[in-house]
């Protein structure tokens, strides 16, 4: 019943402001150019989500058709840069970091180079992933990697170096090799470090994915609203950038779902 | 005794660190011998060097100069011949009973079947049975100490350390771990080396207590305990006993403090 309260309460405030939103509209108080009213988003949303063509079996399957519509399509196509950038930007940093945590000589070798790329933010490396890359998918991957690659490698770090001395302890007691230290103890004790780093790294690459789509591709959320833009389509625009929110909105709670899961014996998740 | 039938001996032992500039001793010309089966408790306030000493045994630090030797061998490193419980449990969180008990025995390589009735009968010998599926964030402080009295019993050392295994605990959950460890180590016949600063303790579970003394860390008190177990606190021989170590413990403890205030007053 209390649940139940709690969501009544968290859908005040959006009426609200959806109220006043459709009162500043209906008013004429506002530009439609400028703010169409929520109504006309919606309908534009919808006409952006639908299929282009009627259903036709001779081209595939009824799911495929589902999804032929210009926003799925470039919705997929931004989640499957998020996606290949992410796994390619975590791929390099989870060695990389656990082996800096572990080794004070890795750490020496590699944190002088990592602390001057760090600030460094992804979107100022667009000019030369162009020059490298060219257009398309690569340079975009590439900006996401970067962008997912420094939240994972300082977590991973800094977990790895926080291991509590006591479990090393235990471990050499109980008689564990260092494999069996490093496999058994260390990785699993970095791990709640680690999935921080990975949610803070996916927040990261979805920012750059839209980014990146606005400068170097010419298909995915960031694009359309870019391209949206041009014929100065505000609805589609903010029904663009609704979709931004709710996809990173739903990639964030799988996120965490994720990590609720396999940190189920973690006592900071206990009240989340 | 000599040191030939010990299974724990200590030979001349020297622990020395350096604090603003100087050698502290935190050992000093240890020796003490301990019979296989022995229940040793070793006494003393805080900063006496009892848990160096233990540490030294378990092998986590080794000794300055002089040496310990366990079943005849010099020590040169920690060991699962010489398991070790901790004050803070340190059970590792992300594993559950039943696997932070296994963890010793798979890292013995041992098959799967027989880890599996070790750890079964090990979860009935501490009362876990119903437990073996929890994460150690879900247990008690008592429930813990039981889990990490278990992963070192299924190691099958002959030695169990213990460093103030029980300091945590409230007055009856102690009194029962107390209990249950006198009963396990009857059963088992392992020799016991326990760290602890409370006499009430050394008195009800040891056959010797230990009282060392405050910086340098030396025994100043060896003393046998006969009385017959179960031990009965209230008894005339307990508190006779109980009184005699409270004086001895009572000049260490205030060397300790105005230790600690020409320490203050040089700050």
């Amino acid at each position: 019943m209390k649940r139940y309260k709690h969501a009544a309460s968290g859908i005040l405030v959006p009426l609200a402001a959806l109220a006043l939103w459709q009162l500043l509209s209906a008013k004429g108080w506002v530009n439609a150019t400028i703010l169409p009213s929520p109504m006309q988003v919606l309908t534009k949303w919808w006409t952006y989500l639908r299929p282009l063509e009627a259903f036709d079996p001779a081209q595939g399957s009824y799911l495929k058709w589902c999804f032929s519509g210009e926003l799925p399509q470039d919705a997929m196509g931004s989640l499957y840069r998020v996606l290949v950038g992410f796994a390619i930007g975590t791929g390099l940093a989870l060695p990389l970091g656990l082996a800096m945590g572990y080794s004070k000589v890795v750490y020496a070798l590699f944190n002088p180079l990592i602390q001057v790329l760090r600030p460094i933010p992804p979107i100022a490396y667009i000019p030369l992933s162009i020059l490298w890359f060219g257009l398309g998918n690569p340079p975009a991957i590439f900006l996401i990697s970067i962008g997912a690659f420094f939240p994972v490698l300082m977590n991973t770090v800094t977990g790895v170096q926080n291991v509590d001395s006591i479990y090393l302890r235990v471990g050499r007691n109980l008689g564990a090799s260092r494999f069996t230290q490093f496999t058994r103890i260390i990785l699993p004790a970095a791990t709640p470090y680690i999935f921080t780093g990975a949610r803070i790294g996916m927040g990261t690459a979805f920012i750059v994915v839209i980014v990146s789509e606005m400068i170097a591709v010419n298909n995915g959320l960031g694009y359309r609203i870019l391209e949206a833009r041009e014929y100065l389509w505000s609805d589609k625009i903010i029904a663009g950038m609704f979709t931004i929110g709710l996809l990173g909105l739903g990639i964030d709670t799988v996120m965490s779902r994720l990590s609720s899961r396999m940190l189920r014996w973690h006592r900071g998740l206990e009240q989340g | 005794m000599s040191a030939m039938d010990s299974h724990i001996s200590v030979q001349g032992v020297h622990k020395v660190f350096q604090s603003g500039g100087q050698d502290v001793y935190a050992l000093k010309a240890i020796d003490l011998e301990i019979a296989r089966g022995e229940f040793v408790c070793l006494l003393g306030p805080s900063g006496c060097g009892k848990s160096t000493l233990l540490n030294a045994v378990a092998g986590f630090s080794l000794p300055s100069s002089g040496h310990i030797v366990v079943e005849g061998a010099r020590i040169g490193a920690p060991g699962p011949d010489r398991g070790m419980v901790f004050q803070e449990y340190a059970l590792f969180p992300w594993m559950t009973v039943e696997q932070n008990i296994a963890f010793g025995l798979q890292i013995k390589g041992q098959p799967k079947a027989a880890i599996q009735s070790k750890v079964d009968s090990l979860l009935g010998l501490l009362h876990l049975q119903d437990f073996r599926k929890r994460f150690p964030k879900d247990l008690s402080g008592g429930m813990r100490q039981r889990v990490a009295i278990a992963r070192v019993l299924a190691l099958d050392s002959p030695i169990m350390l213990m460093d103030e295994p029980f300091g945590a605990l409230d007055a009856l959950t102690r009194r029962n771990l107390q209990d249950e460890l006198l009963r396990l180590w009857t059963e088992l016949k392992k020799t016991i080396l326990f760290v602890t600063h409370s006499i009430e303790e050394a008195l009800y579970l040891a056959d010797r207590t230990v009282v060392m003394t405050y910086r340098p860390g030396t025994i100043k008190r060896d003393l046998r305990v006969d009385l017959p177990r179960p031990r009965d606190v209230a008894s005339p021989g307990f508190n006779a006993l109980k009184k005699e170590l409270s004086l001895l413990l009572m000049e260490e403890q205030n060397r300790h403090e105005q230790d600690e205030f020409r320490g203050a007053a040089v700050d």
